[in-house]
């Protein structure tokens, strides 16, 4: 399939994607790696006025380290994050997360900030940031913001993003030390998952200090399971107390129905799923 | 716009439409055709070629997202009339049938194998996940891919490479 | 020592084939440029069931680099209907089929304009720009609404929605016992209904077609099973004379009955380019191919067998609806008549009646796709042997041996009036049981029922047989199909002593050039290299019946073989003339003639060569030393293999995962063992991916959901088992060459092994079915139903006799 004519600029700057963007209003799209994109205009699914590629912008590829955080770039590709040592040691939910993305040849391709801004609810990289409290660094014509990851995916495919901003950097705070499992329900190694779930947690003597746990694909937007959480702090690292606490994960969640599975069995998965990514995380 | 693309050691400059595909820049406009089309999803993998070294599915790129790239395509890995030794194993190990998932799998398998030079039989599985093939069951292209792998050991460094298509990938993985 | 020390036959020679696909040197119909080509892209309705109330192609037509804007209408005059070959019964319906809607569409993907242009860009552009005003008509989706009185109608001029009943009932064939009878009389009887889902066939090459129309003839090359049988169908339905077409199928990726169809898109580019008098191309996208290229199965079965309490069958019935789609197709029709003769398998029923009903709906056609009927028929018998077995309490094994045909007891005339040559279930059962390790794996089991272990252990057993070889053309003509079952080879005896085989049939992954070359190597002596195999042009090879139904080997092989034993009678009386011999003295061995009891010998090549040059033949022998046969075969094959599987089943997510996959295969006597071991892996695959993982599925108002690969789920190398594979050889005693064929066998025996065992897994929870594909919502509803249902959950003893209640699986 081919896609429609469009314009192509590929700008050096952020300040010129913004200029751009600005310019074209609301038929531009931004492409990163375009591993969602590109599919999507071969089908005729999108028909932008302008494409803007950003693979030109050198200076959002990379992960740094910012103290408490780590700062990864948005075009960084999967690749890159799952073999960076610093995501290795302080960000490993999102490590283990990259590794279950697509197949090899798209996450050469594809990137992080790509994979956020698309907020596909099936997508494995929006959850991981929802448990990790990342926070978004946008920016646009009015300059610089930061958005936390739970006010950043509005809808499906729908972030807080305006048409004329970009998502620079993701701000990930540094979980080390900390334990990570991205448990991943799907029909075949390709197809997205029907439900994921990414766990991370702090054991501290055979207690479990702190735990995050957030859903993929239990509603239009990553949903963080706060009740398992809840239930979790303070308890012994346990298959009892981690069965006890991922009997909460459905709660607050809104999973749909489509030909994989509907929201009964979604939501029985996501509470199966969550004891067993919390039971791989703590190597219970 | 005008782009410059090396395909397979050559230099090519070409004006092309900023939709066009690469896997269709390198079929229609450089008769490329030993890299073929099987999808639109990006699904399949038939479309695989190597990108500064790294795979690619060519049919979810622009051919302008190339300029000033280099590209190896299934046409650019034998040498002096030596094949790649991944594409010996694929023969050896009747590891394809009708052939056309064929230049897909080989690419992906050559990269797969610069990221892991030993891969276990999961691994090979799990690194050939975006490729698909409707002929061989993949048993034998396993067992192909992990032939290979013992094939190019001994001389993982120096003597893969005379038969590499791009210095460029010897060095992939990183 | 001459090149044929080593048997050709049963050597594991690698393919000639691989050099060009291994190296991207491959001519697929797709890579053909011409000068001045230009390209076809067809608009196809997004409405399932419509009246086309208008279409304006004015913008299109005028858009940069369109030539030509066409709709159906303005065709209709030329396009004549696509052909279907196979009426299966005299009163059979079929409305026109034509390859461009005219005024109403009947399935969601129909093509209702082509646009012709300079570019396939150009042409895609101009398709967006075609404007077709539809009124919607009511969908016709499901069968069994399809055939119940004051159903809506799919083509209302027909006034059903029943294409055919086909029936075949033994005791009127005078081929074994009433049914009804057996049913009356029977001590058990279990009833059930299986869902074969639709499939497609997705091979992996995308159709093409590139038609030149210069040079005062036509010239067609396409991504086509069938070359032979396009042309002849070109001619018949467009009334271009057959000898002013020529088709050529070049590399073609792939098929699995999905390309053995004449199509739409075929028909047009053929007339597109000799109405513009220009080379035209068209070649479909992933998703193009998914809608509207034929897909296969989907059938309702309903089976009802009948046993004494000992195990002994006595009777089976089964009545089929089979969905053809909106249209009869090349042998729409047929596909499931191919399984009614396959029911019965290989057991010794006494009582048999098939009952099929084609039936119209609002989707793509069905037609072939790997195994083609006989699959279906596999499935059903194979799981329903299971329910038996669960009926009687009886070990599921113990069951299919009690029942099937002895190996002393070949040949063995069957309920349906075949006769099986040959066979040895036994010696394939026993095999396939030590190598699993059967008896361990159910001890493994009970431990896990016992255990209540939440992932559970299951065995499913498929002991299978088909029919191929297709076909006695007697057979076909009996069952009114269109054409014949023969096949052609012709050798060419060059003066340098090469070979040139020309073949009828017509490869697309086979390895037909490297088995053939192996075969005529090892018959007449020569060098394997020496031999270059001719196929899938109608120019160089002009008869052939074409590549499916596993035919090619024991069909167009025995020709092989008859053509080179031609080649050598003429080439043993040259010798005995030039070695002024008798010919009765003359032996032949390893590619030399020699006089018996001297040292006196000449060379095939050299006879080749005498016989090229004809400066001394005998008298009235013609010069050259080619030959051709046209063999057409007097029985069908029957392959047969016992298949074993174990899944884990997760019965918390419903997640199945095949722990170990065993098959025997008896294919009879091999010509390459790799060639072999491959068939048998791709097929395996696929009938793993009917019983797991593909379903093409519709919406309500007709549209498929799932035509991208992203949706339609094809495994990966991730997702499917190391499989162990085996062999018994029992020869086939219908050909020379005692071959059977392996094409399908694979996709036939592998889907009931699987879905028998993931029921088997859970059969102790209350789960006595499971609908295809096993998908993890399915299977995690069925044993939480099963728990709710409160099913008794006793672990069961090794032996897996699952709930031994004895009514409880009956229906």
């Amino acid at each position: 399939m081919i896609p429609a004519e469009f314009d192509y600029v590929a700008p050096a700057t952020v300040e010129e994607v913004v200029r751009a963007l600005t310019e074209a209003g609301e038929d531009a799209k931004v492409m990163a790696g375009g591993q969602s994109l590109i599919p999507v205009l071969r089908m005729r699914l999108a028909a932008p006025n302008v494409v803007v590629d950003l693979s030109n912008l050198s200076e959002l590829t990379g992960v740094r380290d910012d103290g408490d955080s780590l700062l990864i770039g948005a075009m960084t590709t999967h690749y890159e994050v799952q073999r960076d040592h610093l995501v290795r040691d302080h960000a490993r939910l999102l490590a283990v997360a990259t590794d279950t993305v697509a197949d090899p040849q798209v996450r050469h391709r594809g990137t992080f900030g790509g994979a956020l801004v698309h907020a596909d609810p099936a997508g494995d990289l929006p959850a991981p940031a929802l448990a990790m409290d990342a926070t978004m660094v946008i920016v646009g014509p009015g300059g610089r913001r930061e958005v936390p990851a739970r006010e950043f995916f509005v809808d499906y495919f729908t972030t807080v993003l305006e048409p004329d901003e970009l998502l620079v950097d993701v701000r990930v705070p540094k979980l080390t030390g900390w334990s990570a499992h991205y448990e991943k329900f799907n029909r075949v190694a390709q197809a997205w998952s029907i439900v994921a779930v990414a766990a991370a947690v702090r054991v501290t003597d055979g207690t479990i200090a702190e735990a995050r746990v957030a859903l993929t694909n239990m509603g239009p937007t990553p949903v963080r399971a706060t009740g398992v959480e809840e239930a979790l702090v303070g308890q012994p690292a346990t298959a009892e107390s981690i069965n006890a606490a991922a009997a909460r994960a459905a709660e607050g969640t809104n999973p749909t129905t489509d030909g994989n599975a509907d929201a009964e069995f979604r939501s029985h998965l996501a509470r199966v799923l969550t004891g067993r990514a919390l039971t791989a995380a703590v190597g219970a | 716009m005008r782009i410059t693309v090396s395909v397979d050691g050559v230099s090519y400059t070409d004006e092309v439409e900023p939709r066009m595909l690469l896997v269709h820049y390198l079929r229609e406009r450089l008769g490329k055709t030993g890299t073929v089309v099987g999808c639109d999803t990006s699904n399949c993998g038939a479309c695989t070629v190597h990108l500064d070294g790294h795979s690619v599915k060519s049919c979810s790129m622009f051919a302008v997202q190339a300029d000033r790239h280099e590209v190896t395509t299934i046409e650019g890995l034998a040498r002096d009339g030596q094949l790649h030794p991944v594409q010996k194993a694929f023969h050896e190990n009747h590891a394809l049938q009708c052939g056309f998932c064929t230049p897909g799998m080989i690419m992906q398998s050559i990269d797969l194998l610069a990221d892991d030079p030993d891969p276990s039989e999961e691994t090979v599985r799990h690194g050939l996940e975006g490729n698909l093939c409707r002929c061989t069951g993949y048993q034998n292209i396993v067992k192909a891919v992990r032939d290979a792998a013992h094939q190019m050991r001994p001389g993982a460094g120096p003597e893969a490479e005379q038969v590499a298509p791009s210095p460029s990938h010897a060095g992939g993985g990183e | 020592m001459t090149a044929t020390a080593e048997p050709e036959i049963g050597r594991a020679r690698l393919r000639k084939e691989d050099a060009r696909l291994i190296t991207g040197d491959t001519r697929w119909t797709d890579n053909i440029q011409m000068a001045g080509m230009l390209h076809m892209a067809v608009l196809r309705s997004p409405m399932a069931h419509a009246k086309i109330t208008g279409i304006d192609v004015t913008a299109a037509a005028a858009m940069p680099g369109v030539l030509l804007v066409l709709t159906g209408e303005d065709v209709a005059a030329e396009q004549g209907s696509l052909p279907c070959a196979w009426p299966i019964t005299e009163d059979m319906l079929a409305p026109p089929a034509p390859s461009l809607a005219v005024d109403e569409v009947n399935f969601a993907g129909e093509g209702v304009a082509v646009v012709i242009a300079r570019s396939d860009y150009e042409a895609h552009d101009a398709l967006a720009a075609i404007d077709v005003e539809y009124d919607e008509l009511p969908v016709v989706l499901d069968m069994e609404a399809a055939v119940a009185d004051g159903a809506d109608l799919v083509h209302p001029d027909l006034g059903t929605n029943k294409s055919a009943t086909w029936v075949f009932d033994s005791a009127e064939a005078g081929t074994g016992a009433d049914v009804d009878q057996a049913i009356a009389d029977a001590e058990v009887t279990v009833t059930r209904t299986f869902r074969q889902q639709r499939l497609i066939p997705a091979f992996m090459e995308p159709r093409s077609v590139v038609v030149d129309p210069g040079g005062g003839s036509i010239t067609m090359w396409s991504a086509t099973q069938v070359p032979h049988i396009l042309r002849w169908m070109l001619a018949a339905v467009l009334g271009i004379p057959e000898h002013k077409v020529r088709v050529i199928a070049p590399d073609v990726g792939g098929g699995f009955g999905g390309k053995l169809q004449v199509t739409p898109e075929e028909v047009l580019t053929l007339l597109v380019a000799r109405r513009l008098g220009k080379p035209v191309k068209w070649t479909e996208s992933r998703t193009e191919s998914m809608l509207s290229a034929h897909h296969g199965r989907d059938q309702i079965q309903q089976l009802t067998v009948t046993a004494r309490r000992d195990g002994t069958v006595t009777g089976l019935k089964v009545d089929l609806l089979a969905d053809m789609g909106a249209y009869l197709r090349l042998v729409t029709p047929g596909v499931p008549i191919l399984g009614a003769f396959m029911f019965n398998a290989i057991y010794k029923f006494p009582a048999y009646r098939f009952t099929c009903v084609n039936v119209f709906t609002n989707k793509v056609p069905t037609d072939a796709y790997r195994g083609a009927g006989r699959p279906e028929a596999t499935f059903a018998i194979e799981r329903l042997m299971d329910e038996l077995a669960v009926e009687l309490g009886m070990e599921p094994m113990e069951l299919r041996r009690k029942n099937w045909i002895k190996h002393e007891e070949f040949p063995f005339t069957t309920v349906c009036g075949l006769t099986y040559d040959s066979g040895n279930y036994e010696a394939a059962t026993d095999r396939a049981m030590e190598l699993f390790g059967y008896d361990e794996l159910r001890q493994e089991q009970a431990r896990r029922r016992e255990s209540g272990d939440p992932v559970q252990l299951g065995i499913g057993i498929s002991t299978f047989t088909e029919m191929c070889g297709l076909a006695p053309s007697r057979v076909l003509g009996s069952l009114r199909y269109g054409a014949g079952g023969w096949e052609h080879a012709a050798i060419r005896m060059l003066p340098t002593g090469k070979v040139e085989l020309i073949t009828g049939t017509s490869p697309h992954g086979q390895g037909h050039e490297t088995a053939w070359s192996q075969i005529v190597a090892d018959r007449l002596g020569v060098p394997f290299e020496d031999v270059e195999v001719l196929h899938g042009d109608t120019q160089s090879s002009h008869k052939g019946m074409d590549s499916y139904g596993s035919r090619s080997l024991a069909v167009g092989g025995t020709a092989i073989v008859l053509a080179a034993d031609k080649v050598l009678a003429k080439a043993r009386t040259l010798a005995a003339h030039l070695m002024e011999c008798s010919e009765s003295d003359v032996e032949f061995a390893s590619g030399q003639f020699s006089v018996r009891g001297t040292g006196t010998s000449t060379a095939l090549g050299d006879v080749v060569l005498a016989a090229h040059v004809a400066h001394n033949l005998p008298d009235g022998m013609e010069p050259g030393m080619d030959a051709e046969c046209t063999f057409d075969p007097t029985n069908f094959s029957f392959p047969h293999g016992t298949h074993l599987c174990a899944t884990e089943v997760d019965t918390e997510t419903g997640a199945v995962k095949i722990r170990s996959y065993v098959c025997v295969d008896d294919i009879g006597e091999v010509v390459n063992p790799l060639i072999v071991e491959g068939q048998v892996h791709g097929g395996l695959a696929q009938g793993i991916a009917q019983a797991l993982f593909e379903e093409a599925v519709h919406d309500e108002s007709g549209t498929l959901t799932t035509a991208t690969l992203a949706d339609y789920l094809l495994p990966s190398a991730a997702d499917l088992p190391h499989f162990t594979t085996d062999r018994t050889v029992t020869p086939a005693d219908s050909n020379p060459l005692g071959v059977k064929g392996v094409g399908e066998a694979g996709t036939i025996a592998s889907t009931p092994a699987v879905v028998n065992a993931v029921i088997d897994a859970v059969r102790h929870l209350g789960v006595d079915d499971v609908e295809m594909p096993c998908t993890p919502m399915r299977v995690w509803k069925a044993v939480h139903q099963g728990k709710e249902r409160g099913v008794p959950t006793t672990p069961v003893a090794a032996g897996g006799l699952g709930s031994i209640d004895a009514q409880g699986g009956a229906e």
